[in-house]
């Protein structure tokens, strides 16, 4: 019964992600976005951009999550459904975690694999660009697990997107360096796997304690 | 008053209670910071000699450091708070760390303007991103979360306990972030000085330090408890011993 | 007394513009620290007097 629920907001979130295609759509294209307004700022000398561009794409990446974030629980605060989710049987934080999969799913999921293609504008190896993917498969999920306690914080507060965002950054700041540090770790010829080993090993306290969180902060927005 | 019993605690967990304990311990915690402070500061540029390598410059740890204690010493008060109010639902809970956030926030500032004014002529450069200063501005930017979000929400309680999970978030936070700054920093093979790196100091800049740390501490004592007496007069209007509070004071 | 001279205070050793540029920041947030503090405690009184006789 719990994990029918569990899939049935998966789906249920996926199916209204795509009658509003243009929401989902719209962050990712921010990413592209702003990859490409990096090199305009800075000039299209490619030594300097194979440099910037691990921190670069991570950055991006970060942005566009937060902005998307604003939208992970918004719908369903307006209309109701976050109540119903609150008084459900099934326990908040499996349905608030099948919530955040859908949204990675679709804000996340994407540019992970757009950052390879975006990677290669600045002229970034092949191996390089596995680990970047690698990288963001396993750090966009956390972002979307921690920022949704600042999702749910700052629901219907004034000012909210630009709130989250204050919120949110510093709590992104160690997947960003993690991530990041990965691919230049791979460019630099050293090891990538300590950086991925402590990436997986801020996944996994995130999967728990993210749903949990947003949870309780949910229910502190709701009352 | 038996300081076993749990109501012994409870009994300062009401507004009016706290209010007078407030106002009875924060005079002397003033006292006690300006003595403090005069003390240090005598100490730190009256007796204690220049130092070898720095000269008159490095005068400014006898703030510098204090505040960065202080600016890290107030959110795990923050933090502490968020934790009581969170489990007890008191309100005092969120009263206090509101009121002790703007000065963490103050002397984090600080810790970053002072750390500025030191690396200039010591360093050359105004910002070095070190893994201390770094993680200090995100300590910043954590006080300014907090400040932004409990402003934000109209709802008194509903901001007290939104603010206090996001201070407990972060707290948890504080370390991860240290340490995955301090990993950044010597793989980018950064500055190879560092503001920690302080020279071996000699016993008296030590005890001047430590003079002007203490003065910070009860300084903010002293400032959160004066201000947390606003707050309860605040919220608490309109009950009858505030009123007559109010009307005393007339 | 290490100082030989209220002028060499100052200069802090040619380091005097930062020293000061400290200190003086410092104190001038705790002041303003303070000074904001009382003014809010003394607008509420005021304020919580005005209602309790707009009340009566």
């Amino acid at each position: 019964m719990i994990w029918q629920a569990f899939w049935a907001v998966v789906q249920r979130d996926l199916l209204l992600a795509w009658r509003r295609k243009s929401e989902g759509l719209s962050a990712v294209f921010f990413f592209v976005v702003v990859a490409a307004l990096f090199p305009l700022g800075i000039g299209p000398e490619l030594n300097v951009l194979r440099n910037i561009a691990p921190g670069v794409l991570w950055v991006g990446a970060l942005l566009s999550s937060m902005l998307a974030l604003q939208r992970l629980f918004d719908a369903d605060y307006r209309d109701g459904t976050l109540e119903q989710m609150a008084l459900s049987p099934v326990a908040m934080p499996l349905l608030i975690g099948a919530k955040m999969l859908a949204h990675w799913l679709v804000s996340g999921l994407p540019l992970v694999l757009l950052a390879p293609v975006l990677g290669l504008q600045f002229d970034l190896s092949g191996d390089a660009l596995g680990t970047l993917t690698l990288a963001l498969l396993v750090g966009t999920p956390i972002l979307s697990l921690v920022g949704g306690v600042g999702a749910a914080l700052t629901l219907g507060v004034r000012g909210g997107g630009v709130l989250l965002s204050l919120l949110v950054l510093p709590l992104f700041v160690p997947v960003l360096v993690f991530g990041a540090g990965a691919v230049e770790a791979q460019v630099s010829g050293l090891g990538v796997q300590a950086h991925l080993s402590i990436l997986m090993a801020m996944l996994l306290p995130a999967v728990f304690f993210g749903p949990l969180a947003s949870a309780f902060a949910l229910r502190i927005a709701l009352e | 008053m038996n300081i076993l019993r749990a109501n012994f605690w409870f009994h300062y967990a009401g507004p009016q209670a706290f209010y007078g304990l407030a106002g009875r311990l924060w005079p002397w915690c003033a006292a006690l910071a300006a003595v403090l402070g005069l003390w240090g500061l005598w100490l730190g540029f009256m007796v204690a000699p220049a130092d070898a390598q720095q000269g008159e410059g490095y005068r400014i740890i006898f703030v510098h450091v204090p505040a960065s204690w202080m600016s890290m010493v107030i959110y795990l008060a923050m933090a502490f708070w968020s934790v009581l109010g969170l489990t007890f639902n008191t309100r005092i809970s969120g009263m206090m760390t509101r009121a002790l956030a703007p000065t963490g926030a103050m002397f984090a500032f600080l810790s970053l303007w002072t750390g500025a004014l030191w690396g200039k002529p010591m360093w050359g450069t105004w910002w070095v991103w070190d893994a201390r200063l770094t993680s200090e501005l995100i300590l910043f930017f954590l006080y300014l979360g907090y400040i932004a979000l409990t402003s934000a929400i109209d709802d008194q309680r509903r901001g007290d306990r939104a603010g206090a999970l996001i201070a407990i978030v972060g707290a948890i936070n504080v370390p991860i972030i240290y340490f995955s700054v301090k990993w950044w920093n010597t793989l980018h093979q950064g500055a190879s000085v560092s503001l920690t790196k302080s020279p071996s100091m000699a016993q008296v800049m030590l005890w001047g330090m430590l003079l002007m740390a203490l003065c910070f501490w009860f300084y903010t004592i002293a400032l959160v408890l004066y201000r947390v007496r606003t707050t309860i007069l605040q919220r608490e209007s309109h009950t009858a011993w505030v009123q007559a509070t109010v009307q005393e004071a007339a | 007394m290490i100082w030989e001279s209220w002028s060499q205070f100052w200069e802090m050793g040619g380091y005097g513009l930062y020293v000061w540029g400290s200190m003086g920041v410092t104190a001038a947030c705790l002041v303003i620290e303070v000074w904001q503090a009382r003014l809010a405690n003394r607008q509420l009184f005021i304020q919580l007097r005005k209602e309790d006789e707009g009340n009566l």
